[in-house]
């Protein structure tokens, strides 16, 4: 890794970062529009909690995370405060791992 | 601004603080990682003060690291990055109107602020917790990446503590009120299984990507309705 290619990309992401805010301001959006922006914005989060709690790489991650995950999601399900959602899934994640579970 | 903050509760502030100390010890991970790589301690610092995307940052540093070279590792990165245009589509209005919020509101353009900002339902909660999100987020990482990369090695195996499963949990509670909405969630459980269906064939960030096909569901919806 090199400083040229730490600038390369934080330019280019930037660029990423920035293009949304504009183009909304140049843009008048429909209601229709506007709502199927914040609805692939949630589908691509969700996507990204699916890979991130069931694949590492380009395989399988194992049980013990995506159950941790399960566990979290159901306590947030059940209306559990946030912090508890999130130390609930660390904590399934990491007893299941020290119990040997892969 | 001011009254940006005024509307800040102290339950938002308490899941903000959550999602930071998760952030923090990733960012631990990441300064350890790096050095332990054999990067100077100062890169992984400056990268994460302007890159800011933790998952880009391991990426890039995993493929230089795994023998690659540093073109290949920007281009990993960037093709992780690339969700955050439509990040900012959809939520690009709670960033504010003046030119220096939308030019500083960008770089904390994050998952998890997009995830925050999407989970209010009232615009003006949206941009306190958007703002306080990327502030306190901003802070823990880049204070936690140069307190790994002093420390170096010593540093525990994050995933031993469960912490990978904190990020993906925390993202799902944010995204549960969108998710109650049926057109969202059957785009939402398509777009997961085109994603995960394609992980093991493409690059990474790729399949995240694709998921948006999962729309063509609500578009089909749209129509009927």
């Amino acid at each position: 890794m090199t400083l040229a290619a730490v600038l390369v990309l934080a330019a280019g992401t930037y660029a990423f970062r920035l293009a949304g805010p504009l183009l909304r301001d140049r843009l008048t959006l429909s209601e229709r529009v506007k709502l199927l922006m914040s609805t692939s914005a949630t589908v691509l989060l969700f996507a990204l909690v699916a890979t991130s709690s069931l694949t590492k790489g380009q395989g399988f991650a194992g049980l013990a995370l995506p159950l941790g995950v399960l566990v979290g999601g159901v306590a947030a399900w059940r209306k559990a405060p946030f912090v508890v959602v999130v130390v609930l899934a660390a904590a399934t994640t990491a007893g299941l791992r020290f119990v040997g579970v892969p | 601004m001011r009254s940006t903050w005024r509307t800040l509760d102290a339950e938002l502030l308490r899941d903000v603080a959550a999602v930071a100390a998760g952030a923090a010890v990733s960012g631990a991970s990441f300064g350890a990682i790096s050095t332990g790589a054999g990067l100077p301690w100062w890169l992984p610092v400056v990268m994460s003060l302007l890159v800011f995307a933790g998952g880009s940052q391991f990426m890039a540093v995993g493929v230089v690291a795994a023998g690659g070279s540093p073109a290949a590792a920007v281009l990993a990165g960037l093709l992780l990055n690339v969700r955050h245009l439509p990040f900012g589509l959809a939520v690009g209005d709670v960033l504010g109107k003046g030119l220096v919020q939308r030019l500083v509101g960008s770089h904390l353009l994050i998952d998890e602020t997009t995830a925050f900002a999407l989970a209010q339902s009232d615009p003006r909660k949206a941009k306190a917790a958007y703002w306080s999100c990327g502030v306190a987020l901003f802070l823990a990482w880049n204070v936690a990446v140069v307190a790994g990369a002093l420390v170096g090695r010593n540093i525990g195996d994050p995933a031993a503590f469960g912490l990978d499963a904190a990020f993906p949990a925390a993202l799902l509670a944010l995204l549960l009120p969108a998710l109650k909405d049926r057109a969202t969630r059957h785009a939402a459980l398509l777009g997961a299984a085109i994603a995960l269906a394609t992980t093991p064939l493409l690059p990474a960030g790729v399949p995240v990507l694709v998921a948006l096909g999962g729309l063509l569901v609500t578009a089909r919806q749209g129509e009927k309705a």
